[in-house]
């Protein structure tokens, strides 16, 4: 734990199975953000193993998806559900390298009515959305957007998403979050057999019960009646 | 080198619903067919069964059911003046792909066409006189009546073991059922589905208002049911997850399901997936087309398979596409107005609104888009156009469930998208939200069209083909119109809160609206204003029949899948009583 010489983020890597609130706190970043206070009353974190992201890349997603699921009296974190797993897993996958895309040129510059129209995968548009939101966040605070505070983390977020924040990549900041934000929406209400929504904590929270969704009988004996059942997945009938 | 393959008597390009009908109907009749499928086959013991099949993530945002736009898409364009871009992954609309093709994930909306809508330009011109419709707006009477088709509508129907309630049987109307509809010979084959709450709702406050409200129609069987092919159908479970998917009770209508058991294992019929048709081989003297060209998906090898029956029942804009391929038929020339392959391209212009009921326990999981309910009174010519400011209507629903929750959790406008606030009010409102839609007709407009893209290419090396729509003055306007009958609707249902949705002035490409794209081929009385006569069949080459809403005028303010079926009953039904034994033009020129 002493090799401080090591880019934080490989550092990082390496410290994150045996402390994940030990490396944050040795690396300075700033004791009140989420992640550092959610680690630190989590049980042991697990070992992060990344698919397609990188370092930096990680970082970011973790940051963002608990900035877009704060940890609150309804959820654990976005991280802690198991997003940062999920977006990596999907970027790594079919979805992300571009599975059913047609990805022939012309690439000419669309109208929002044509839909998506740039040359990239979707793994190699969010490479370049957050490595624009890294540069953005730095030419605004000096810092990565992990690095922020939670105060500047839903700042930043809300200028992404308004599309206030200047991209230089051929796509605006909004079009990146509008993405960003499916993609972790997907995560938190997908069967948890994809990483995310872990512990069905999602369908817990808005009452959606999963499967085997059979309702035949219910849609009657159930009706103005909440049907309040602990939900179960793919897992749960396999 | 292509392979030249043995002839038989009919091919079948796209066993989708109608392919699969078609070939079906060949067989009992003792014709020898090869179904050419370019996607994979589905086998719903395999694909449709619990519990992978309740995987909203797979199914409904990754789309897996639906053609491979990478292999195949089309281009867009709101006017003639733009370049078209490719669709470069589906939003608007969702073409299927594989044995049981576009209807493998509909949502069932199980509808037939008024009377007055097969003749409405004569209509609106008996009504409002010669001058009300407008010059560009390129509508057609169908040369096919409600009365002609109705034998068929009623095959249909039994073959997919239909849920509903009769408004009109044999001209005697019926309260609780749609008074609108055209006589029915017969009543549904199962009872209509249990409505949802948002349903009763609706159905109260319609009521109150002096509408006719009813049942949805739905193409599901709402108890066991055994079709006319003597297959054994389950009944609809209510699980929510109709849309984009398929059925593991064997209920909603699908080929897969409802036919290929009963054909599969026919001597008589060979079914090959992977075959992806790039062409026609057309005999412009016979008047003919003679064989067709297939490449194999698997191989890359290319296959020519000569008939004396080709049936193209593609999705819509693979119609259109595989005529221009083939050079059959006169192009249609926006500027001119002549020519007719890609004229009369239509969608569905459909208006909503949500409205929130704090009160009320809705489950939005459970149920059917069939558990909904409907009032037809601003259908059509159901209600007078005099002083209005536009042609056309449509039905108009409302009800609440079958939202699995990636995609269904309506919150009010100003709520944020993220962060412990929007959680909160996800909660709140997740149980409480009833959805309401118009589904509004596209009277054709000579704007409107489909031709090859001068750019773009498919996998296969063809042009793409290119959709040029936008919507029109008149659709705008009678989306207006339908909106503020939704909002009386809304208002008598007194809710906590709710937002109507106006139809944005362009149309766009994302997100999803509506799959019922129409036209294109369409059917007519002359060569001159159509593709093909009434009974599908092309006037360039008379061995060619085509089937799907490729062939519609225009489209109408209902789903197309009830009339779709109809047509190719009507269509299989003329092929093997007269064409098979005389064959030639089945209509005179």
């Amino acid at each position: 734990m002493t090799e401080v010489k090591l880019p934080r983020r490989d550092f990082l890597k390496a410290a994150g199975a045996a402390s994940a609130a030990g490396a944050a706190a040795a690396t300075g970043i700033a004791a009140c953000s989420p992640a550092a206070e959610t680690a630190a009353t989590a049980p042991p974190a697990e070992p992060e193993i990344w698919l397609t992201l990188n370092a930096t890349e990680a970082a970011f997603v973790k940051a963002v998806v608990d900035t877009l699921i704060p940890a609150d009296e309804l959820t654990p974190s976005g991280t802690d559900v198991g997003l940062a797993t999920f977006i990596d897993r999907q970027l790594a996958g079919g979805f992300g390298n571009g599975a059913k895309l047609y990805r022939s040129g012309p690439f000419l510059p669309g109208k929002p009515e044509h839909g998506y129209q740039l040359a990239l995968s979707p793994r190699d548009f969010f490479r370049a959305g957050i490595s624009e939101a890294n540069a953005w966040t730095t030419k605004t605070y000096g810092k990565e957007f992990d690095r922020l505070t939670v105060e500047q983390r839903n700042e930043a977020l809300t200028a992404i998403e308004t599309g206030k924040a200047q991209f230089n990549g051929g796509f605006t900041s909004n079009f990146f979050f509008d993405n960003f934000l499916q993609l972790s929406m997907e995560g938190f209400f997908a069967d948890p057999m994809y990483g995310g929504n872990k512990n069905k904590v999602a369908w817990k929270m808005i009452g959606f019960p999963g499967l085997p969704a059979s309702y035949r009988e219910e849609v009657k004996t159930y009706f103005n009646k909440k049907y309040d059942k602990e939900p179960q997945s793919i897992a749960d009938f396999s | 080198m292509v392979t030249k393959l043995n002839e038989v008597d009919a091919v079948v390009i796209g066993v989708g619903m109608t392919g699969a009908m078609i070939a079906k109907e060949f067989t009992l009749a003792g014709l020898t067919v090869v179904g050419l499928e370019r996607g994979p086959d589905r086998r719903p013991r395999e694909e449709s069964v619990l519990p992978r099949i309740r995987d909203e993530l797979k199914y409904v945002q990754r789309l897996e059911l639906m053609q491979d736009n990478s292999i195949d898409t089309v281009t867009f364009r709101n006017n003639s003046e733009q370049t078209a871009l490719p669709i470069r992954r589906w939003g608007a609309f969702l073409p299927g792909e594989g044995v049981g093709g576009t209807l493998n994930h509909w949502g069932g909306m199980h509808w037939r066409y008024l009377p007055t809508d097969f003749r409405i330009r004569s209509t609106i011109t008996e009504r409002y006189g010669a001058g009300a419709i407008p010059g560009d707006m390129t509508i057609a009477d169908w040369p096919v009546s409600y009365d002609e088709l109705e034998p068929y509508y009623d095959k249909f129907d039994k073959m997919c073991g239909v849920a509903g309630k009769a408004g009109n049987l044999r001209g005697q109307k019926i309260a609780g059922g749609n008074i609108f509809e055209g006589a029915r010979s017969d009543e549904y084959p199962t009872p209509a589905l249990k409505p949802s709450g948002g349903a009763v709702l609706f159905t109260q406050a319609c009521n109150n208002l002096g509408h006719h409200p009813f049942p949805a129609p739905f193409g599901a069987a709402s108890q066991p049911y055994k079709n006319i092919y003597g297959i054994q159908l389950g009944a609809c479970e209510y699980c929510g997850f109709c849309g984009r998917n398929s059925c593991e009770a064997n209920s909603k209508v699908t080929a897969p399901t409802h036919i290929m058991p009963a054909l599969r294992d026919e001597a008589k019929f060979t079914l090959r997936t992977n075959a992806f048709v790039s062409k026609l081989v057309y005999d412009r003297q016979a008047k003919k087309v003679t064989s067709v060209l297939y490449t194999d998906m698997n191989t890359g090898e290319e296959y020519e398979q000569p008939a004396g029956i080709v049936i193209l029942s593609g999705y819509v804009f693979t119609n259109s596409n595989m005529l221009f391929h083939s050079g059959i038929g006169e192009p249609y020339d926006a500027r001119t107005g002549r020519g007719v392959v890609g004229k009369n391209y239509c969608y569905q212009f459909e208006a909503t609104a949500t409205a929130f009921f704090e009160d009320k326990n809705l489950n939005p999981f459970m149920g059917s888009p069939g558990d909904r309910a409907v009032i037809d009174d601003f259908n059509g010519e159901n209600f007078d156009h005099s002083g209005l400011d536009f042609l056309g209507g449509g039905y108009i629903r409302g009800g609440s469930g079958a939202e699995p929750p990636i995609g269904g959790r309506a919150v009010p406008a100003d709520v944020p998208s993220w962060g412990s606030e929007w959680k909160k009010e996800t909660v709140r409102w997740y149980y409480h939200a009833v959805e309401f839609q118009n589904q509004g007709s596209v009277y054709a407009n000579r704007a409107n069209y489909l031709d090859v893209d001068p750019i773009y290419k498919d996998a296969l090396g063809r042009p793409l083909i290119r959709l040029t729509y936008n919507a029109t003055k008149n659709d705008h306007a009678m989306s207006r119109y339908m909106l503020t009958k939704i909002d009386a609707i809304i208002k008598e249902m007194n809710p906590t809160h709710y937002e109507l949705h106006p139809r944005p002035l362009n149309f766009t490409i994302v997100p999803y609206q509506s799959t019922h794209n129409t036209g294109g081929t369409m059917m007519g009385t002359t060569p001159a204003n159509s593709v093909v006569n009434r009974y599908q069949q092309s006037w360039a080459a008379h061995n060619l029949f085509i089937m799907g809403a490729s062939t519609f005028p225009q489209q109408h303010g209902y789903n197309p899948t009830g009339t779709v079926g109809a047509l190719a009953y009507f269509a299989s039904d003329k092929i093997v009583k007269d064409y098979v034994k005389n064959p030639g033009p089945l209509v005179q020129a």
